[in-house]
């Protein structure tokens, strides 16, 4: 497989600029005989929708939610990256272009990272246009603050669910387009396939989930903005529903698959309370622009927070980084965080905790203040702990949540498969090993409103197509296929449920494929995962049928592609021996803990090939070479 | 704790579905709502039958995707609570729990207590959005909004579509929904040129789609897990009769 990541020449701040002079524009009055299908609904899909349907392309949507509003985006909190340099602190494309690459512990695209920076600015503005009430001064002009991984205020928000609104903002300019009879919404249902003729993506298999029918949409390129996979891991921030579906079928189909063990674990959520538990609920990071992390200085100290004198408290990321203190990168908090639990310095049930405190930030700015800022969370937080957090800190442990890889792209957004592309966070994306906070809400709206639009047009006029239709030879393999897959998970009729298997999986990639990774954990799991699996299509127990709604056999479709990609994961984070961003590896670390990166060998995005149910997938490199910035040492101290 | 669940079961859109009761000898106060449920399906799989369909996604209150009448109350008996973010320690042990879908008109239930809300969607097709196409927007801070007018809209823009206004209401009205829309848009400098047609044409939409008119019983905001306030709705009753009554078109 040839990895062309078709960067345009010239110097970084004229590619895109360039590259959009140069892409072939389709005709207008051509425009409405295209057909393009995208798949999701979130910030990314719902965006590039209501663009593509503003350009004059006729567009076919799909979600499996019952209304596409409803999309995993509405759920990020914090706020959105842009250097427009409102707080003139010294922002600008370049800081936040250099913030993103070093964040991401330069394994990302210098070029794409670059565009995402000088792309940002527009997105503010767009949103402000539609109607998002994002927070203002009493001037009235917009208000930013400061994120992890950052010394300049340049994430905007609204309330905490900036998400939200921004999702609302697009949703609603893609319900324009439904109602103008532009866009056809398919609610409800979920993507089981990728159509391929002739070596490009021409359509789906989709399952209708109230009715169970299977019917192929086709048309002339497909987009895939169906989000992150952190759910292999069963207990994530991420809606219960997200999965990885979409992407894993299309890497079935010839998609190679960008740095899959480049996961993100977030350093403050609610700790887990129970073996019932069903998800993880992120405390946005905004928090730690106020609150202070500490734990007790002595191992074992049962004593209540408020009972631990000042001198006997450890804030160790004060100590460890001074001059980004508690805004130090997710991933550096997150392994600090663990490494106090492992000294037995954890607080709360079984250890797993460490306190974020508001004390002094109430005593300095006063609780109304703070209820202001971050009112919704503090409330949030009490309802599921039945703590109160404005008079005892909160207990927060690291979860996962956003996965940096995703399907390979090119500069274009393109996958490996002509045709097929994919955005969003469903992408191998611009964050590199890390992602910084606030960014993965810029990067699916920068990708949807602003550079898939484009990009699409010179695939669509360079192209031909001929009509196809569902006769096509592959049309109905995909189809029998997917049809397949259904009968035998109803057919097993075994003794498990599906969520004790999604479980157990969950437990085995936390363990041997979280936090921190070594050579013997990872081989453990590649062996644990093929038997779990095997046991899965031995003994699951789907019920019902496939004409009517049902939601385990959703769930076990879903859980099925998890126990093959948890594989992928383990096989890509064993072949990185290398410790960067997210994926730290034990056997590469300073005397002193800190991670340690192999630039010489290891400097490329690993972009995984399927080559059959019995044999191994193949690993190509896409070399990344850094022309602006100089790969150092990420120092946060 | 012990709960007794009683809870509506329904296979498709034509069974006539009953209440089937369930009980949970061994639940934890620190489950959410949707945890049992989940907990008491895991048992029936167990037990070859069927489990309860539910619709939810996020499970942290703000999907909207959740949604069950409980003990007769939208989302359960705690202010501001969706089911998902519902714990049982709000019940006592012993408690009966019976649980329902929202039943409304304009809702047809589709299994057990999953209803279609797509009409929420198509009001919001017919007008809920500001008319401004990808690359045509000016500076963000070209406009300044006033703090307290941002704060009204956020208020307003928060609603998360769950449809718990409707299921409260004794008429089926989506005023509540409808209303936080056009007030959400319409206080923003932004919202402002259409106003008027957008409250017009979402109200339209929302009588097409069968649910019943508004007749001020209040239900709706108590029942809000979000706590949109029904000064909304007279707010938007003041742009929907300038919208209708005015034949110009739009003219500030
Ligand atoms: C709790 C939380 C808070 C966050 N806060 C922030 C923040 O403050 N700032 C920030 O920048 N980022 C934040 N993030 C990350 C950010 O929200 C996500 O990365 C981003 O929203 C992903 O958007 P998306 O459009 O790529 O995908 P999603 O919003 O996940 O949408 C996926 C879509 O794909 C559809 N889909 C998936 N699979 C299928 C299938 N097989 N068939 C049909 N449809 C399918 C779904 O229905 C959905 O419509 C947060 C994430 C979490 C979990
Ligand atoms: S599941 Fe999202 S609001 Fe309850």
């Amino acid at each position: 497989m040839e990895l062309k990541a078709n960067v345009p020449d010239g110097s970084l701040e004229k590619k895109w600029d360039r590259h959009r002079f140069e892409l072939k524009l389709v005709n207008p009055a051509n425009k409405r005989k295209y057909r393009i299908l995208v798949v999701g609904t979130g910030l990314a899909g719902a965006s590039a929708a209501a663009t593509l349907a503003e350009l004059g392309y006729e567009v076919e949507v799909f979600c499996f939610q019952d209304s596409p509003r409803r999309a995993h985006s509405i759920a990020a909190q914090g706020g959105i990256n842009a250097a427009k340099n409102y707080a003139n602190d010294g922002d600008s494309i370049w800081r936040l272009f250099y913030d993103t690459v070093k964040g991401g512990d330069f394994r990302s695209r210098e070029a794409n990272v670059y565009r995402l920076a000088q792309i940002s600015v527009h997105i503010i503005d767009q949103c402000v246009a539609q109607g998002v009430p994002f927070a203002r001064e009493y001037g009235g002009q917009l208000v930013t603050r400061s994120f992890g991984g950052t010394q300049v205020a340049r994430t905007f928000y609204a309330r905490g669910q900036t998400g939200q609104q921004l999702l609302l903002g697009a949703y609603q300019a893609m319900m324009r387009q439904v109602g103008a009879g532009k866009v056809r919404l398919r609610p409800r249902s979920e993507m089981l396939d990728l159509v391929v003729v002739d070596g490009r993506a021409r359509g789906l298999v989709v399952r209708d989930l109230v009715s169970g029918e299977l019917s192929v949409a086709l048309g002339d390129a497909v987009v895939l903005a169906t989000g992150g996979y952190g759910n292999l891991f069963y207990l994530s921030t991420n809606a219960k529903g997200s999965n990885v579906t979409a992407i894993w079928r299309a890497y079935k189909r010839g998609a190679a698959f960008g740095n899959p063990c480049f996961t993100q674990i977030h350093p403050t959520c609610i700790p887990v309370s129970g073996e019932y538990q069903s998800k993880l609920t992120l405390m946005s990071e905004s928090l730690r622009n106020d609150g202070r992390i500490w734990v007790p200085q002595r191992q074992g100290d049962a004593r209540p927070p408020s009972q631990i004198p000042e001198n006997e408290r450890d804030y160790y990321l004060e100590r460890m980084y001074p001059s980004f203190g508690n805004l130090v990168p997710r991933d550096i908090a997150s392994r600090a965080a663990k490494k106090v639990c492992d000294e037995g310095r954890g607080v709360g049930p079984g250890g797993l905790g460490v306190y974020l405190d508001f004390a002094d930030a109430i005593r300095r700015l006063g609780e109304n203040v703070i209820r202001d800022k971050y009112g919704n969370l503090f409330e949030m937080y009490e309802r599921i702990t039945d703590e109160n957090p404005y008079q005892a800190p909160m207990r927060i442990y690291p979860a996962v949540h956003y996965t940096m890889g995703g399907l390979w792209v090119d500069y274009n957004l393109m996958s490996t498969v002509p045709g097929l592309y994919v955005i969003g966070e469903a992408n191998f994306s611009d964050h590199g090993a890390n992602r910084l906070g606030a960014s993965a809400l810029m990067q699916g709206l920068a990708d949807g409103y602003f550079i898939l639009p484009y990009t699409i047009g010179d695939y669509l006029a360079r192209s031909r197509f001929e009509k196809i239709g569902p006769d096509r030879p592959e049309v109905r393999q995909a189809r029998t296929d997917a049809e397949t897959r259904i009968q035998r998970l109803l057919s097993v009729n075994g003794k498990r449920s599906v969520d004790s298997f999604h479980r157990e999986l969950g437990r085995l990639m936390w363990d041997d494929c979280g936090m921190s990774r070594n050579e013997k954990g990872l081989q453990r799991a590649l062996s644990r995962i093929p038997a779990l699996r095997e046991e899965f299509w031995r003994d699951v127990r789907v019920l019902g049928e496939n004409e009517q709604l049902n939601q385990s056999l959703e769930k076990a479709g879903r859980v099925a592609d998890f126990l093959e990609f948890g594989e992928l994961v383990c096989r890509d984070a064993l072949e990185r021996r290398e410790s960067c961003g997210g994926h730290f590896r034990e056997e590469y670390q300073t005397p002193e803990g800190d991670p340690m990166r192999d630039d010489a060998n290891l400097c490329h995005v690993a972009a995984w090939e399927y080559a059959g149910e019995d044999s191994p997938p193949k690993l190509n490199k896409e070399p990344l070479t850094f022309e602006s910035v100089h790969l150092a040492q990420r120092s946060y101290q | 704790m012990r709960l007794t669940l009683h809870v509506w079961r329904q296979k498709g859109p034509k069974d006539p579905g009953r209440i089937v009761t369930y009980d949970m000898p061994d639940v934890n106060p620190d489950m959410s709502f949707l945890e049992a449920l989940d907990v008491l399906n895991e048992r029936l799989i167990q037990r070859g039958e069927d489990p309860i369909a539910f619709d939810h996604d996020c499970r942290e209150g703000i999907c909207g995707a959740c949604g069950m009448v409980i003990n007769g109350i939208p989302h359960g008996p705690r202010r501001a609570t969706t089911a998902c973010q519902l714990h049982l320690r709000t019940f006592k042990d012993g408690d009966e729990i019976w649980v329902e879908p929202w039943r409304a008109r304009a809702f047809p239930t589709i299994k057990d207590l999953v209803v279609d809300r797509s009409a929420f969607d198509r009001i919001i097709a017919a007008g809920g959005f500001v008319s401004v196409p990808t690359g045509s927007a000016p500076d963000g801070n070209a406009l300044p909004v006033p703090k307290k007018v941002a704060d009204l809209a956020m208020d307003a823009a928060q609603c998360i579509g769950c449809g718990a206004c409707v299921a409260s209401c004794p008429n089926g009205s989506a005023m509540l929904f409808v209303a936080a829309k056009v007030s959400h848009l319409g206080l923003l400098p932004q919202g402002r040129p259409e106003r008027r047609d957008r409250a017009r044409k979402m109200v339209e939409q929302m009588d097409r789609e069968g649910f019943g008119a508004c007749t001020n019983t209040g239900e709706c905001e108590a029942a809000c897990p979000k706590e949109i306030r029904l000064e909304f709705i007279a707010r938007m009753n003041r742009d929907f009769l300038r919208g209708t009554f005015a034949e110009r078109p739009e003219a500030e």
